[in-house]
């Protein structure tokens, strides 16, 4: 600290010089005539040091060339050191009195240095040899030149000074540093300017790293599409390497027409073989579907829960609300707005947050009528519900009536009748969320409040609907695999009946060929299963697109075209640009990862068909958000922290493998499709892969291992350290306010004013 | 433009990039636009100071509110005109750019928001500050009694030793609980 304000008033004094003898001293590097003729003041300081310096150059050829500079230094250094003592005295640090401060240095400094030309002059003969108390104190100065050195790029002074600092600094270190460790330390210190100027001339070790603020709102939407697709990339590439393994290893399948080819093809479940082993690799296939099912469950939870956990870590302030005001008046500019009118979309944001903060404030000092706001938000809360219960109830009587329309033959109906149960689905989706905005106007709540509440209705009306979806799909499973029965027992009866047709009394007839395209295929209901998903998906898509076209852009449009010609303002009035939401395009996102997870076992390559939606769904909104919409008005976010809609991510990954793993663990899978068909179900696979191919011991220690006995009692204690860690971290949290508050009373209490660092010093 | 690397020289340019938070060609641009502020006659003089209506036609700062305050802070003039020389205005990037340090920013950010200068953040300068905030019009002012609100509940919130001021540390206590300051670090 004392070298640092040595410096500081050092390089103060330089500034009082005049220009051109500053750019001298900047253009060219010092030579030691130029500052020998110098005998203004600001060199005084400077001087001493550089000509002790130059005197022991000049003895270079002596003997004790090293001690004595050791011992000039160390001269040096002592007088420097009662000089800073003088200094640490006074404990002012306003400007003006370092100025004086300087000024009375100067002259001492003049005597100082006849002072030591003389001591230099007597060392000329003297024999010394320092002592190890005096190399350290030596060591210390040149470690605190080299660390002011390194923290001079984080001081606000100018550059001017910066580099009057440096230079000296430098010089210091490269003379002393090298005394001191036989020209190794000068080695090692320009080895290191060399590594520092090789890594992007930065001090080693201080290389930032590319930082990306913390965005509005307005990016998380980026974010959250470029972290889905990298979620569903990673999953596409699992699967699709799992697909790729057996692709030379295919059963053989008819191609049939092109409306049902894809029913065939990798895309979905029954298109794997139920082969044990596959191929020359040995490829356990069944194995493989089975493991990297679960297994990408497995990773997607890993993933959300290590980026909650992230995000908790870094914004562990993130939700205080303590400084709002604070925070919109020093933090609310942006400083990229280079645009006259952004500008003043942003001054009238500014104003309007400052408003309402201001309203906010002061209704929450008041509350009149507590009843009446009750009252109504329970009725919000009843319609609410009533909503939800309708929009489940039309699913499932339009599930049900696909279902008959399917028992009469789907080529009977019209388009809309096919298609009945996606688009009532994603009409539900799309007009659902408006009417819980206009119910949520009874309930009067703070607009974040009012979002979040808003969230978790569409929340709510998404599951509502997936899961009356899911039942509707469950009935048509029963009814696959009641038809799965007959048509086993068909094929005994045409199997039988082709044995008896052509075998005669004597058995070593030749055995009949069966093309295996003609055998009666049984209805795979996994197929059906993912057939839906993948309908649902598409129509999903389809709906999105049209509604930001006919929505967003024609809406746009009109707006700007028929403004002309109508008698009221459009743009300001009641249609205008439509609003780029922010949370309904996150949640959006979040229920298509949702229905990805759900479907992903039953049709392994939807992930990358989703890719590919992504893909153009990006593309799409960023051109339909530049062309068609403007920014929203208020902008809230959900919470301070990413941790909301992480945590609904969470929660829709565990609802939606609930399915899955409820069909895999209950429903046997078809006879014939698949490749599990045949065992009794489907996580036999793995049984079947403990006997076989695993050491006898294994198998034993596995099944002790999932012995009911061991796995409650190990249940049971990882719930007991739930608990616990959950104890602790609440009394973390307690004893983190009582220091906060603890640290308000103490400043409080403490004798005003602290004394402050100010700018004012700085610069004038 | 292919003599500008030569007219910074070498080792200026690496001294100012151990300095600041700039990388070489962060610099070397930089030069390029401050010269364009240059007018010919000027361009060959070393360290010349470019007059602060110049400087504010920079498309980057033309819009900012606090554009006069930023150019007055930075100057290292003798005369306040907030006249830049290129080192000032050096000085001025890295304090904007991302890869400075919390401290450095709040810094300047202090000093800029401390309109009188005074090293503190009082009442008037917090009203100063809100005006340039809210444009300039009539139409997006806040009245008297708003204005008086928003400042006690300011003060309320981060006057700490309750002197009716909010001095540096205050002021760098608020801003790095900010959740726009907390950096999410890409890796």
């Amino acid at each position: 600290g004392n070298e640092r304000r040595k410096g500081a008033s050092r390089a103060e004094e330089g500034e009082s010089q005049t220009r051109p003898e500053r750019i001298d001293r900047g253009r060219r590097k010092r030579t030691r005539s130029h500052q020998d003729t110098k005998g203004s003041e600001g060199d005084e300081e400077v001087q001493p040091k550089i000509q002790s310096g130059r005197a022991a150059k000049t003895r270079k050829h002596t003997k004790n060339e090293k001690t004595r500079k050791k011992e000039e230094e160390e001269k040096a250094e002592k007088g420097e050191g009662k000089e800073r003592h003088g200094k640490r005295k006074k404990t002012s640090a306003s400007k003006k009195e370092r100025e004086e401060v300087g000024g009375k240095h100067t002259m001492k400094e003049k005597a100082q240095e006849v002072k030591r030309k003389n001591i230099i002059q007597q060392m000329n003969c003297i024999h010394n040899s320092l002592s190890s108390e005096e190399l350290e104190k030596l060591k210390e100065a040149v470690d605190e030149r080299k660390k002011l050195i390194q923290a001079l790029r984080g001081k606000p002074w100018p550059i001017k000074k910066k580099c009057v600092i440096l230079r000296e600094s430098q010089e210091f270190v490269e003379k002393y540093e090298g005394a001191l460790g036989k020209g190794k330390g000068r080695k090692l210190y320009a080895y290191k300017v060399l590594m520092s100027k090789a890594l992007m001339g930065r001090p080693y070790g201080t290389i930032p790293r590319k930082t990306v603020p913390r965005a509005e709102a307005t990016s998380a939407m980026d974010f959250a599409v470029l972290w889905d697709f990298g979620v569903s990339c990673i999953i596409t590439l699992t699967l699709t390497t799992s697909c790729f393994l057996q692709w030379p290893f295919h059963a053989t399948f008819r191609k049939m027409c092109f409306q049902g080819y894809a029913q065939y093809s990798v895309l979905f479940y029954g298109y794997y073989n139920n082969q044990r082993a596959v191929g020359w690799l040995k490829f356990r296939m069944p194995l493989s579907y089975f493991l990297v099912g679960v297994g990408t469950v497995a990773y997607s939870y890993m993933v959300v829960i290590r980026t909650m956990a992230r995000n908790a870590n870094e914004s562990g302030v993130g939700d205080d609300n303590s400084f709002n005001f604070n925070w919109r008046m020093f933090t609310s500019w942006d400083y990229l707005i280079g645009n006259p009118e952004t500008a003043d979309n942003k001054f009238a944001s500014i104003t309007t947050s400052f408003k309402e903060a201001i309203l906010e404030e002061q209704e929450s000092q008041k509350d009149d009528n507590i009843h009446l706001t009750r009252f109504l938000r329970v009725l919000a809360n009843f319609l609410v519900l009533c909503c939800l219960a309708g929009s489940g109830y039309l699913i499932y009587f339009v599930v049900r009536r696909s279902q008959k329309f399917a028992l009469d033959g789907l080529e009977n109906h019209t388009w809309w009748e096919r298609n009945e149960v996606n688009m009532v689905m994603s009409l539900l989706g799309m007009f659902c969320p408006m009417l819980f905005d206009v119910i949520s106007a009874l309930e009067n709540y703070h607009p974040r409040v009012a979002l979040q509440w808003q969230l978790g209705r569409i929340f709510a009306l998404f599951l509502g609907n997936l899961y009356t979806f899911i039942i509707a799909l469950m009935d048509e499973i029963n009814l696959k695999r009641e038809e799965e029965n007959i048509i086993k027992f068909n094929i005994t009866v045409w199997e039988a009946s082709l044995f008896n047709g052509t075998v005669s009394v004597n058995s070593t007839a030749p055995p009949v060929t069966i093309e295996p395209a003609d055998v009666p295929r049984g209805p795979c209901w996994e197929t059906m299963v993912g057939q839906e998903f993948v309908r649902l998906i598409i129509s999903d898509t389809m709906t999105t697109y049209i509604t930001l076209l006919i929505g967003d852009f024609l809406r746009a449009v009109l707006v700007r075209f028929l403004n002309y010609c109508w008698c009221w303002d459009l743009e300001a009035g009641f249609p205008s640009y439509s609003e780029f939401d922010v949370s309904g395009n996150v949640l959006g996102l979040i229920f298509n990862q949702g229905m990805i997870w759900m479907g992903a076992f039953y049709a392994p390559c939807l992930p990358a068909l989703n890719v590919l939606r992504l893909h153009v769904s990006m593309y799409l909104q960023c051109w339909a958000v530049m062309c068609c919409n403007v920014p929203q008005e208020r902008v809230f976010k959900a919470s301070g922290s990413n941790n909301f809609y992480m945590a609904m991510l969470l929660v829709i990954l565990f609802l939606s493998t609930l399915p899955a793993i409820y069909t895999i663990v209950t429903i046997p899978p078809s006879f014939d499709c698949g490749p599990f068909s045949g065992k009794q179900r489907m996580f036999d696979v793995i049984q079947e892969t403990l006997e076989s191919d695993f050491p006898a011991w294994f198998g034993k220690v596995f099944s002790y291992a999932s012995n009911p006995g061991l796995v409650l009692p190990f249940m049971l204690l990882m719930v007991l350290a739930i608990y616990y860690l959950q104890s602790t971290s609440k009394s973390y949290k307690e004893a983190n306010m009582e220091l906060k508050k603890k640290l308000q009373t103490v400043v409080q209490n403490m004798f005003p004013p602290l004394v402050q660092q100010s700018c004012f010093n700085v610069y004038f | 433009m292919g003599t500008t690397a030569s007219q910074l020289g070498k080792d200026l340019l690496s001294e100012y990039q151990e300095l600041t938070f700039l990388t070489k060609q962060e610099i070397l641009l930089a030069y390029k636009r401050f010269s364009e502020l240059l007018s010919k006659d000027e361009k060959y003089v070393l360290n010349e100071r470019v007059p602060m209506d110049r400087i504010l036609t920079l498309p980057e700062l033309k819009s900012n509110p606090f554009r006069k305050r930023i150019c007055y802070v930075l100057s290292t003039s003798d005369s306040t005109n907030g006249s830049l020389t290129f080192e000032d205005f050096l000085d001025l990037l890295t304090a904007f750019s991302d890869s400075a340090t919390m401290e450095i920013k709040s810094h300047y950010a202090f000093c800029i928001f401390d309109f009188d200068d005074d090293g503190t953040l009082d009442c008037g300068d917090l009203e100063k500050l809100v005006n340039c905030l809210t444009g300039e019009t009539d139409e997006t002012k806040l009245t008297a009694e708003e204005m008086r609100q928003l400042i006690s509940n300011i003060l309320e919130e981060s006057d700490i030793d309750k002197d009716g001021t909010v001095n540096l540390s205050e002021f760098q206590h608020v801003i790095s609980r900010s959740p726009d300051f907390v950096r999410v670090h890409v890796y």
